[in-house]
């Protein structure tokens, strides 16, 4: 019993001192984005890296996602004869939620683990060292463009991802189940509001400053060898996936329900 | 001068300094030798800074490394690491002109570019090297390129972690060459980790030995065949019988 209660407290003490670390982590992040020097260079290239090539695997994804929705929505309306509501509930369901959430766990499984995997073979290989060396802090030189260009560039991705997402539903509505197009395209202006598309790129910044962190965290506490950067990549991914659904239902209560 | 007074360093358990003292006098080059993880890298990160010791003061040209503004600090070092830990996603100019393009000693692209090019030429490399990235060199030139940022800023420190390791003796005597060649002409103070007796004997004026958290021997280059310390003696001669352990 004794036993069983000491290895519940040490796992409790544990996740506490994980969870304050990752806090500490962010508050540091936040503080160095505050202060100069700026790699303008590195941000570029972060922003390319994260915004532009995340886009195909984010409009696809979006894409699919859309068409799905609009089926099952159709299926499902027409038990209640409410058939009609497929344009609008594709549209609302993309962007208060598909679009974020699907778009953030894309982004998560690409870039998260990129992050985590270059920042964890340059600590393993002694570049981080070699940074301090050349008076150049890591934090300010690594994390910061990569958490900044992330916190911009997925909420662009994901009104990116709603827009492909409100097509593919738009596609299968008028090809499959028979919508006509103006109807469709007018039902689905009529009832989105500028709310249901900012709360989504709100939703974006957070899973994008998310995604980046995680990434940059497990990458900067990544172990020796190829052992300890593929443990940095997996935790970098669960963490920020998980991370991302939590603080998902978080801002939908505090958004749609407070 | 630097100089390191009674330090301590432990990882967990494991106390892997515990009690080092030296003294590294200002334009000489002092060579560290001892087994492997016997924490020679150690305390070379604890002077920079990149690890702190538990316990001791370091001190260079009487300043206390802790109490020193940390850029400056930083500034008057150049370090060579062992695997040459060049940055992937930058050309091989850019790697050497690091310090150059940003910071306190920022220089326009294309000066920062020839001095690299100069400092690439002075480690036996060409200017066709320069445009191209760490994963196209052999090992070989990727230490070369390390050393030639190691000494880019023309620092007054630099260390050296294992210049010559992995080299073939044709490129590790290049190498030798170098270092002794570039502390000489810089008249740079110089702390080189190595496993190579023939480095060893080309690059030091001293050498201090580490053994069991603690500088076993310490002496002048000279002195290093008639120490009359078992321990040196052994790990000169490369013997496996003797007083440090084989299997550690």
């Amino acid at each position: 019993m004794i036993a069983a209660l000491a290895t519940l407290g040490q796992s409790t003490l544990g996740l506490l001192a994980a969870i304050g670390r990752v806090c500490l982590f962010a508050f540091s992040v936040v503080t160095h984005m505050l202060r100069p020097p700026f790699y303008i260079r590195e941000f570029s290239q972060a922003l390319l890296n994260i915004g532009f090539f995340s886009l195909p695997v984010v409009g696809l994804t979006a894409l699919f996602a859309g068409g799905a929705l609009a089926l099952q929505i159709y299926a499902g309306g027409a038990r209640f004869n409410a058939e009609a509501v497929v344009p609008s509930i594709v549209a609302i369901g993309m962007t208060r939620e598909l679009g974020p959430v699907l778009g953030g766990l894309m982004v998560a499984a690409r870039v998260a683990s990129s992050i985590a995997a270059e920042i964890g073979t340059m600590k393993v290989t002694e570049q981080i060292d070699a940074l301090v060396t050349l008076s150049t802090n890591p934090m300010r030189y690594l994390t910061v463009p990569r958490v900044l260009a992330a916190t911009l560039a997925v909420p662009v991705l994901v009104a990116v991802g709603d827009a492909i997402g409100i097509m593919g539903g738009y596609f299968v509505g008028i090809n499959r189940l028979d919508f006509n197009a103006a109807a469709y395209l007018k039902n689905t202006v009529d009832f989105l509001e500028f709310w249901d598309i900012a709360s989504g790129m709100v939703k974006g910044a957070v899973f994008g400053f998310i995604v980046a962190l995680m990434g940059c965290y497990y990458g900067m506490r990544s172990g020796r060898g190829a052992q300890g950067v593929g443990r940095a990549t997996k935790s970098a991914v669960v963490a920020s996936s998980v991370l991302i659904l939590a603080s998902n239902y978080v801002l939908t209560e505090v958004f749609f329900n407070a | 001068m630097i100089c390191l007074e009674n330090i301590y360093k432990s990882f967990g358990n494991n106390a892997v300094l515990k009690g080092i003292n030296v003294k590294v006098e200002a334009g000489n080059s002092l060579v560290i030798i001892g087994g492997s993880g016997t924490g020679k890298s150690v305390m070379l990160k604890c002077i920079l800074g990149l690890i702190p010791p538990n316990q001791g003061r370091i001190l260079v040209d009487g300043q206390d490394a802790e109490h020193t503004e940390r850029d400056a600090f930083l500034a008057r070092f150049g370090m060579l690491f062992q695997g040459g830990a060049l940055f992937d996603s930058l050309s091989v100019w850019q790697n050497v002109a690091f310090r150059l393009l940003r910071g306190a000693l920022k220089r326009s692209p294309a000066e920062a570019r020839e001095i690299a090019v100069e400092k690439l030429r002075r480690v036996g490399l060409s200017a066709d090297v320069a445009n191209k990235f760490p994963g196209e060199l052999s090992g070989g030139m990727q230490k070369r390129v390390g050393l030639a940022r190691a000494i880019a800023a023309e620092p007054e420190i630099i260390f050296f972690d294992e210049p010559t390791t992995g080299l073939d003796p044709i490129m590790a005597g290049v190498i030798n060459d170098l270092i002794r060649e570039i502390v000489v002409e810089m008249g740079a103070t110089a702390m080189t980790i190595t496993h190579d007796m023939s480095s060893v004997r080309a690059i030091a004026d001293k050498v201090a030995m580490l053994h069991n958290g603690v500088i076993q021997w310490s002496g002048p280059i000279s002195d290093i065949d008639q120490s009359g310390d078992p321990y040196l003696d052994q790990f000169i001669h490369g013997r496996a019988e003797g007083p440090i352990e084989a299997i550690r």
